[in-house]
């Protein structure tokens, strides 16, 4: 009996060793990719940026979306963002004043760790700041006010459109980024809702296939790179926190709320694994 | 309006030059109910004429209504148009308000 226990003790130190050796995340980001490379072995790494459009199966849609960047109505909410940008705060500053090289090229570091708050910090959280600290009303009550949320999205866009290109690259190298990262990453693991869906079910999984007739369904690897996009079925830019929410509400889980610290740990998740690939952000998205 | 935005865009391919036209505008049919208040109704809004010219000529004249889509988007195609050539674009709505945008042809 004593020995059967003592067998059963060192499996259980042994099982319970073992996740923690393989958990770092530049092996997770390895696999990740690794694992859409042999999903998907015709479709090129950069790809993966321009979202489902890319994937084998999905001529149709790409031949639509090809058509609609000849004109992409997107166009009107980003040149919105531009103004909001440009124009000057009662003190005199501008958005650019808030941020490392004029805001140019450097969403591709977003979402980062902030030492000093010990938090999480997208790109949507420093604009909101910028205004605090230049005594301009922010953007409030993001969850109920559609105004407010989008004219948020159509600045981040354009935030966003000055690091087009920019390859993602995000720094977890303190211990309290990867903690943030862990939590994030078991939310994207996590079976969630009446339907009892992970976000990896579809969008690792599924990938590529089409959800009941009309829902394509995009592979994960890329998911963070067009965002704020313009989705067809909503007509106007909207920030990535606002897809999640609508996410978990179709699988049948209740939303957190926007800018809620889980979703920017997703985040934080999901655009580390899109490491490598250049920003595409404002797009359009099914 | 200064803030409604009229983008115009043209790409010339084979002999055929196409014009595209994206207007922000609200599109509203007068059918709506306020959000705010049950028993209003939002005021109809929607571009009644829309014009294209070239070099000041018109060229074409469209008559839109309330059942095209917010923000819309219209297109022509033209036959031997120039590099250089100034292809303009005009509309105006039924509550007063105008816009137009402007191309050079390449």
């Amino acid at each position: 009996m004593k020995k059967i226990l003592l067998i059963l003790a060192t499996l259980g130190v042994a099982a319970g060793t073992m996740p923690a050796a393989v958990a770092d995340p530049a092996s997770d980001l390895k696999q990740f990719q690794a694992f859409f490379k042999k999903k998907f072995p015709t479709v090129p790494f950069d790809a993966y940026a321009n979202g489902l459009y890319v994937l084998p199966g999905m001529d149709e849609y790409r031949e639509q979306w090809d058509l609609i960047n000849e004109f992409p109505p997107y166009e009107l909410g980003l040149s919105l963002g531009q103004k909001m940008w440009e124009k000057p705060f009662k003190n005199g500053k501008t958005f650019a004043s808030c941020f490392k090289n004029g805001g140019k090229n450097i969403a591709q570091g977003y979402p980062y760790w902030d030492e000093a708050t010990q938090k999480v910090r997208t790109a949507e959280m420093d604009l909101n700041d910028c205004l605090k600290k230049n005594g301009e009303p922010e953007f409030t009550n993001l969850d109920k006010d559609q105004g407010a949320r989008v004219r948020l999205a159509q600045l981040t866009a354009y935030f966003y459109s000055l690091s087009k290109g920019q390859r993602i690259k995000i720094d977890l190298s303190s211990p309290g980024a990867v903690k943030a990262y862990e939590e994030g990453k078991k939310f994207w693991w996590q079976r969630r809702g009446q339907l009892n869906f992970a976000c990896s079910n579809c969008h690792m999984d599924l990938a590529g296939k089409n959800f009941g007739g009309n829902q394509p369904l995009s592979a994960a690897l890329g998911h963070t790179t067009a965002w704020p996009a313009q989705r067809l079925e909503w007509g106007r830019l909207e920030t990535i926190h606002q897809r999640y929410k609508t996410c978990n509400s179709q699988v049948r889980a209740k939303p957190f709320k926007h800018g809620d610290p889980i979703y920017n740990h997703l985040q934080l998740y999901e655009t580390y694994m899109s490491s490598g690939l250049p920003l595409t952000a404002p797009a359009m998205r099914n | 309006m200064a803030d409604i935005d009229t983008k115009i865009r043209t790409k010339t391919q084979g002999g055929v030059t196409d014009v595209l036209v994206l207007v922000s505008h609200p599109m509203e049919t007068g059918q709506r109910p306020d959000p705010k208040d049950k028993d209003k109704k939002v005021p109809a809004h929607f571009i009644q004429k829309l014009n294209f010219s070239l070099n000041g000529k018109e060229i074409a004249s469209t008559d839109l209504g309330p059942a095209v889509s917010k923000d819309p988007l219209i297109g022509i195609k033209l036959k031997g148009v120039k590099p250089g050539d100034k292809i303009k674009v005009t509309w105006s709505d039924n509550q007063g308000q105008s816009g137009s945008g402007e191309a050079t042809a390449s």
